[in-house]
């Protein structure tokens, strides 16, 4: 290989995996506002918590002041900065929903293709299984789990709100797999002898991972809702900068709503709460169109 | 009729999944809970704790000296004969806390599903119709808007703006407690003011996805033959969108019916409790904060397997409407 075609390779493979991406999200203004949106918000949880500085130390002098240039976004019950705990709050959400979605993924894409590619009898009992998930809504679900596991961290909260969550996933994977399976690259891929190992990671994988990769965003949503709706009821309080455990103390045990001037305190997490999800929104749209090219126009 | 036994043995099989789940993973836990609960007792009437266990165990009719399996057997059988179980914090059978609170969620989500089915059904059809008016940009930020808000969020800001600081509607419970229930007007205006945020709050969460649905439907609609058909008979606009278009496009909306329903009594335990409206979600989260695991599982299993059936009545309702559709096994 002469440098030449080697340099022009290099810049192929930018265009291809960095440029032509970033062009069709920031074609699309909704996506690009979701994609903004959400690098603030992966900004505020990864360095964040290194610049705000956070103090739970009560000084109840200081307590449910309205914005000010000390505390932006006012205090809370116990005069803490309701802005530094929504930015040490953001990385809980994020983790949580990122490990909440990532097995979810997983789960999924395990049960869906074992179902479409063994057929038969387990396919029988897994599309069963599936059927099972999805008739329940999860959230009630989430909610026995919560109470009834103990969770005291990310991880362990990131299973129990992925356990009931995987059914709609694994059922697109399922007859994904199905259809993909009487494809000719597949059967060519059988004829030469390689094995399933092959053909599950080499070929099945790389064709089922758009849609993967797309509902991980929505999953990523919905376990940021139902985190912070578990966490509001005040079922498993393991961090108290959580937005779903500010919410809890600002609504249901300081009394924050029925407090004008502490209306900041309520606010701020419903805020950053609507505007993670929208961001969600838009990027998921956006993400959409690039991985699936035949919705372009 | 195959099919449909089919489909009644499928949602039978997932209840008693369901059942022997939750059994299992509830029997995992209580007995700390139980100690817990002793402990307590000890504190507030000075028993020793031997007493208080005991005591504890037998309003939870639970022996830890039975094995497990008769357990289930007795758990079992006191469901097929109707018996959800007890609770724990009020002392009584679930069924009569069902009895109690029942009317409260049916009243407020029947309501709720009707008002978000409706709504959206005709913002649809108005889009579809009309393809470029401004309805479309609306309405598809408005899908962006509740899409993005989790319902709970929705519920407070209602509960925020119309009854803390406008006291437009009432903050808390179904009806004002100094009114004697009856059907006299103060009480029915009072139980429609207390009802109004929470199913406000569903009506606005639910009313958007709808649209978009019967917009995406009557557009596939408008493509068939028959409305060319009834255009080149002269029919009038209003005839041909209302009965050809619309009443073709609702068919294949009607399973969305018992999913949206599902999605209202999910979302009810936090609805309830933000507005502090005594039904089923209302109970079931005051069961789980207190560790009242009886209560938590007797209105599980009723909330699971209410929504198991409205799916399979939903199916079966469906293709009774739409003859072309085959239930699929």
């Amino acid at each position: 290989m002469t440098a030449t075609t080697f340099s022009a390779e290099i810049r192929h493979f930018l265009y291809r995996s960095i440029y032509e991406p970033f062009r069709i999200v920031t074609r699309d203004k909704k996506a690009f506002a979701g994609l903004i949106i959400l690098l603030i918000f992966l900004l505020m949880a990864t360095i964040g918590p290194e610049i705000v500085p956070l103090d739970m130390r009560s000084n109840f002098a200081e307590r449910f002041k309205p914005p000010s240039r000390e505390h932006p976004l006012g205090t809370d019950y116990g005069g803490r900065d309701v802005l530094a705990m929504i930015v040490h709050g953001s990385r809980d959400v994020l983790s949580v929903a990122f490990l909440a979605a990532l097995f979810t993924s997983l789960i999924a894409v395990t049960i869906g293709m074992i179902a479409g590619l063994e057929g038969g009898i387990v396919d029988v009992a897994l599309s069963l299984a599936i059927n099972a998930v999805l008739s329940i809504p999860s959230f009630p679900v989430m909610l026995i789990l919560g109470s009834v596991f103990k969770v005291t961290n990310a991880l362990t909260f990131g299973i129990v709100l992925s356990i009931w969550s995987w059914g709609s996933l694994a059922r697109a994977v399922r007859s994904q797999v199905l259809s993909l399976k009487e494809r000719e690259f597949i059967e060519a891929a059988r004829t030469l002898g390689l094995g399933t190992f092959h053909v599950v990671f080499r070929e099945l994988l790389p064709n089922v991972m758009p849609y993967v990769a797309i509902n991980f965003v929505d999953t990523m949503r919905g376990a940021i809702g139902s985190s912070v709706g578990l966490m509001f009821l005040g079922l498993v309080p393991f961090s108290a900068t959580n937005w779903g455990m500010m919410l809890n103390f600002a609504v249901r045990q300081a009394g924050a709503i029925y407090l004008p001037y502490a209306m900041s305190y309520v606010l701020s997490p419903m805020i950053a709460i609507m505007l993670l999800e929208l961001g969600g929104v838009f990027f998921a749209h956006g993400l959409d169109e690039l991985l699936n090219p035949r919705l372009r126009t | 009729m195959l099919v449909i036994l089919k489909r009644i043995g499928i949602a039978l099989f997932t209840i008693f999944v369901i059942v022997s789940l939750t059994f299992f993973l509830v029997r995992k836990t209580p007995g700390d809970v139980m100690q817990a609960w002793a402990m307590d007792l000890v504190q507030t009437y000075s028993m020793t704790y031997e007493d208080a266990l005991s005591m504890v165990q037998s309003w939870y009719s639970y022996d830890p000296h039975q094995p497990l399996l008769q357990q289930y057997i007795t758990y079992i059988s006191g469901l097929l004969r109707g018996d959800l179980g007890k609770s724990f914090i009020y002392k009584v059978s679930v069924n009569e806390v069902l009895v109690r609170a029942l009317p409260w969620t049916a009243f407020v989500v029947s309501i709720s599903l009707f008002l978000s089915f409706g709504i959206g059904i005709l913002l649809g059809m108005a889009m579809a119709w009309k393809r470029k008016s401004f309805l479309d940009p609306l309405v598809t930020a408005y899908a962006s808007f509740t899409g993005a808000t989790p319902d709970y969020i929705t519920a407070l800001i209602l509960l925020i703006i119309f009854a803390v600081n406008l006291h437009i509607f009432p903050l808390k419970g179904a009806y004002d407690a100094t009114i004697t229930p009856g059907l006299t007007w103060p009480f029915i205006k009072s139980v429609l003011m207390h009802a109004a945020l929470p199913i406000a709050a569903y009506t606005f969460e639910h009313a958007a996805s709808w649209a978009l649905a019967m917009k995406g439907s009557a557009v596939g609609v408008l493509g068939e033959d028959y409305i060319m058909a009834a255009r080149a008979r002269g029919l009038k606009e209003g005839r041909i969108m209302i009965h050809y278009m619309g009443r073709n496009a609702i068919l294949p909306l009607v399973t969305g019916l018992a999913i949206s329903l599902g999605g209202m009594v999910g979302g009810s335990a936090l609805i309830e409790t933000i507005f502090s409206y005594p039904g089923i979600g209302w109970f079931f989260a005051e069961a789980l904060t207190k560790r009242d695991f009886g209560l938590m599982q007797g209105l599980f299993l009723f909330l699971a397997a209410s929504i198991i059936f409205a799916n399979l009545l939903a199916d079966i309702l469906y293709s009774v409407l739409d003859p072309r559709i085959k239930l699929e096994g």
